[in-house]
């Protein structure tokens, strides 16, 4: 970490007088192994560095980025960014981060990746592939089995204040099954996540994915009907990225986010408590300091139901007369920060998900969702996306559903939630996932 | 972009310790990008990234091994790890002689958007900004992208393979937010092609800015959209996403080998009404997915994958094709040098049909149209498809009558394919997009003729 915070250091050192500078150094490196019938289909182990210079002068605010870590190279994109600033809009809210006297949260999110062997990384995904196509007699095949592993480090250093470091690593292992009755196939996916090897569990990842397969077996196009939707920890956790990224400071500011204004108000039921807490280790994406080097924080969002607040970077803050949130986010060294949560968590009810399922008469739980990309508009709240599932009758899972789509809009979702159980998974990306029935949903089918 | 020699000698230590098959790919690529939003020029962009992915097959494993540092040395590592990696038996030497491929270029670059002042894009971001609020006063919010890219490309292999490319693409889009009683609304128009700075003397700005306002004004009026199964038509340009999603990722051989396509051991069969004729065809001069080269360095082809409804063909890359004993498509292509290629589309189109477009609309008693497709996802082994619909309307007696709002639209792929009852010859070309598929993001084009499905099921909420 010393190293490329010193790298940062000696760039920094470049700033011209009147000028803000922030440099952002970058270095990962990654194994990822595919595994395809016993064998190793693909293997690839990489180096990767970068690094991203933001420069703000006269109020104007200028970027460039280079993959490469060369001295000469890093000159030419610091000219790049100079250049670049020249054109911007002179905005008085412009500025770079300074320190707020927050120290960020320890994390220990850090574990040496190569203690395991390449050999041990291979026969982990083997492992994976063997118990996945045994879990079931209906596993089919096993169309990929992955290993992945990678340590990632950055630093951020402005010519405000700023130094950050910061490293972490991760491990996770992921399969996709093919299962079949008849002349129906279905697929299922399952995946273990963790900061290395020893952390990953292979036996409920094959599970998971045989699981996911198999119960879609012979599913069919239902009738369109409203009805009482279960999403699982899974779908829920893309339900809930999705609700948060409207609670986003910059998307209020320029008047795209239908929850603008709304501070105070009910937007959700009253059980709909929504925190974003990249400060708690167990979530896959937690950090203690943002994309621009300002400590972290547990931000409440939605309170029983109540809307308390949004989430802010530096820039956004100011603009709305309040501070940071720590709620900066950068995509590795090629984007200048922009806004958005980074650990998000639906708090849990106190329901197991069997008994949440026991008390709906009539719905649909939802274990799989696609184009989320397409169909939901977070800015005029239209939600409409592919489902999958199980039919859920007087209280008992049915029979499986495919070819449907569920719709909404997220404002009444949320206050539509009925239920929440108390089964939090802990998920490879910004959400976690818990079971919640939301009511009032039109799935629409044949 | 390298000396011969030392991609020669770089292929030589991949096979040191025994490889079938090793190949170089160097990749240099700049862009740049400027963003209006909120009134204000944000920021301006400047990106580079260079490097070079080596790859090694040994039997069924591939090795692979990416780097910066394009040193001898820097090369020569990463040779040796991708070599490790494939983990290669025998051993022994093997020189390689490099022969260079000559392809044709699709397009010849007029304006490298490198030569144009950075004022003079910042400006075409303004007019646009300017345009898109004259549209109507309930346009509350205006963003707009203008980007540029240039990546020159080069492939070298162990069967004596060079060849080499210049890819310059130009983009520009506006997104628009529209207030009024029911709510926010958005609009959306991007127009991008693979050509320099030129794409302005097709394209003015302006045009393009109305277009997406005039989306977002037009969706204040929607109504929620039907929910359940009904007749479908699809106006000319948009319907692309559709085949990309219904058939197009079931048609790539690495899926098919693995089982995992619907479309696995159907080639000769109909698979779609015979109004159907699918190309996939890399070739399109200026098209949004077009090259020269692909990422493996086999020249860009038009391939025919469906034949008056008839599967023809796959689509293949070199890995798969080999296997099969057969030359590639064209279609290996990968993200970047930091990733290792696989079948991809390139520009994917229906050939037009016999039907005047406005009889489609006029024989259709009940349904939805879709003027403007978001993107899709397809599970290939189901075969079910979604598609987003950005721009609706409901057809009522034959006629396109209320806007509707957003949803999804689903389908199965094959299914689809048999109710196509009904094709315009009004043939265009769709938005450029990216085509996902295993966390790479490539540059893809479709287009289609106006058409009509008999039945898909429309995601809305409305009885």
């Amino acid at each position: 970490m010393s190293e490329i915070l010193e790298l940062a250091d000696r760039v920094l050192a470049l700033a011209n007088d009147g000028e803000q500078l922030e440099v952002v150094v970058v270095k990962s490196s990654d194994t990822e192994i595919r595994v395809y019938e016993g064998d190793i289909e693909s293997l690839t182990t990489a180096d990767s560095q970068g690094v991203g210079i933001r420069v703000i002068a006269d109020h104007k605010q200028g970027f460039a980025y280079a993959g490469s870590l060369d001295m000469e190279v890093i000159v030419e994109t610091l000219a790049d960014a100079r250049d670049n600033a020249t054109f911007g809009t002179p905005d008085e809210f412009l500025g770079l981060a300074e320190p707020d006297g927050i120290e960020p949260v320890e994390l220990d999110l850090y574990r040496d990746v190569t203690v395991a062997s390449t050999a041990e990384k291979i026969e982990l995904a083997k492992e994976l592939e063997a118990a996945a196509a045994a879990a079931e007699p209906r596993i089919q095949a096993v169309e990929s089995s992955d290993y992945y592993d990678g340590a990632y480090e950055a630093a951020v250093v402005t010519t405000t204040g700023i130094r950050s470091a910061s490293r972490e690593s991760s491990a996770y292992v992921s399969v996709s099954v093919l299962a079949n009755e008849g002349d129906d196939t279905q697929d299922g996916y399952g995946f273990a996540v963790g900061r290395e090897l020893a952390d990953l569990d292979i036996a409920k990842a094959s599970v998971d994915a045989a699981d996911r397969a198999t119960k879609l077996l012979g599913a069919k196009q239902a009738p369109t009907e409203r009805l009482t939707v279960v999403l699982d920890p899974y779908v829920a956790a893309q339900f809930t990225g999705i609700i948060a990224s409207t609670l986003n400071g910059e998307m209020v500011l320029k008047g795209r986010s239908p929850f603008a204004d709304r501070v105070g108000e009910m937007v959700a039921d009253a059980m709909v408590t929504l925190i974003d807490d990249p400060t708690d280790a167990r979530h896959f994406t937690a950090s203690g300091a943002d994309g621009e080097g300002i400590a972290t924080r547990r931000n409440v969002l939605i309170d029983g139901g109540e809307l308390r607040s949004f989430v802010h970077n530096c820039y956004t803050a100011r603009r709305a007369g309040t501070t940071t949130t720590g709620s900066a986010v950068r995509g590795g060294f090629k984007t200048t920060p922009g806004v958005g949560t980074r650990a998000v968590s639906i708090q849990p009810g106190d329901v197991s998900r069997d008994d949440l399922i026991g008390g709906i008469e009539n719905g649909l739980l939802v274990t799989s969702v696609s184009g989320l990309h397409s169909g939901v508009n977070p800015i005029s709240g239209d939600f409409s996306t592919g489902a999958a599932g199980l039919r859920i009758r007087n209280g008992q899972l049915a029979e499986p559903v495919r070819e449907v789509t569920i719709a909404s809009t997220l404002q009444r979702m949320l206050l539509d939630v009925l239920a929440i159980a108390d089964d939090v998974e802990w998920l490879p990306m910004s959400a976690t996932g818990v079971s919640m029935a939301i009511g009032d949903v039109t799935m629409s089918g044949s | 972009m390298l000396d011969e020699a030392i991609v020669a000698n770089t292929i030589s230590t991949a096979l040191d310790t025994g490889g079938d098959f090793a190949e170089v790919f160097v990749e240099d690529k700049r862009s740049s990008s400027a963003v209006l939003d909120d009134g204000k020029i944000e920021e301006l962009t400047s990106g580079r990234d260079r490097g070079a992915g080596i790859r090694v097959v040994v039997g069924d494993t591939t090795g692979f091994a990416h780097t910066a540092d394009l040193s001898e040395k820097g090369l020569g590592d990463a040779a040796r790890a991708a070599a490790a990696a494939a983990a290669g038996g025998g051993g022994g030497t093997r020189t390689v002689s490099l022969t260079r491929q000559q392809a044709p270029n699709p397009n010849s670059v007029q304006v490298y958007p490198a030569d144009v002042p950075k004022a003079t894009k910042v400006d075409l971001l303004q007019q646009a900004d300017a345009a898109a609020r004259q549209v109507g006063d309930a346009i509350s919010q205006v963003s707009a992208r203008y980007g540029d890219s240039r990546r020159q490309i080069m492939v070298a292999n162990s069967d004596g393979l060079l060849a080499s490319d210049d890819q310059v693409k130009t983009l520009f889009s506006v997104g628009c937010v529209a207030v009024g009683d029911t709510g926010m609304q958005t609009g959306r128009e991007s127009v991008g092609h693979t050509i320099g700075f030129e794409l302005f003397e097709r394209h003015d700005v302006t045009e393009i800015a109305r277009t997406a306002a005039q989306r977002a004004l037009t969706k204040l009026d929607a109504i929620a959209a039907p929910s359940g199964t009904m007749p479908v038509v699809v106006g000319p340009g948009g319907g692309g996403v559709l085949f990309h999603e219904a058939c197009g990722h079931g048609l790539e051989a690495d899926l098919v080998a693995k089982s995992a396509s619907v479309f696995a051991g159907r080639k000769g069969e109909q698979v779609a009404t015979d109004l159907v004729t699918l190309i996939d065809d890399g070739t399109m001069s200026a098209e949004w997915g077009a090259f020269s080269i692909d990422d493996e360095g086999k020249p860009a082809q038009q391939n025919v994958l469906i034949e008056n409804g008839v599967l023809t063909d796959y689509m293949w890359d070199e890995l798969r094709a080999r296997k099969e004993g057969r030359p590639s498509s064209g279609n290996g292509r990968r993200q970047s040098y930091q990733h290792l290629p696989m079948v991809r589309m390139t520009n994917t189109y229906i050939a037009n049909g016999p039907d005047n477009p406005a009889d489609i609309v006029a024989a259709t008693e009940r349904g939805v149209y879709v003027a403007q497709l978001g993107g899709g996802q397809v599970n290939t082994t189901t075969g079910d498809f979604v598609f987003g619909m950005l721009e609706a309307y409901l057809i009522e007696d034959g006629k396109i009558t209320t806007p509707l709002r957003e949803g999804n639209l689903i389908g199965n792929g094959p299914e689809v394919l048999t109710r196509i009852d009904m094709l315009g010859n009004d043939f265009a070309m769709g938005s450029p997009g990216t085509c996902g598929k295993d966390g790479q993001g490539v540059p893809v084009g479709d287009g289609t003729p106006t058409l009509r499905v008999t039945a898909l099921t429309v995601g809305g909420t409305a009885a």
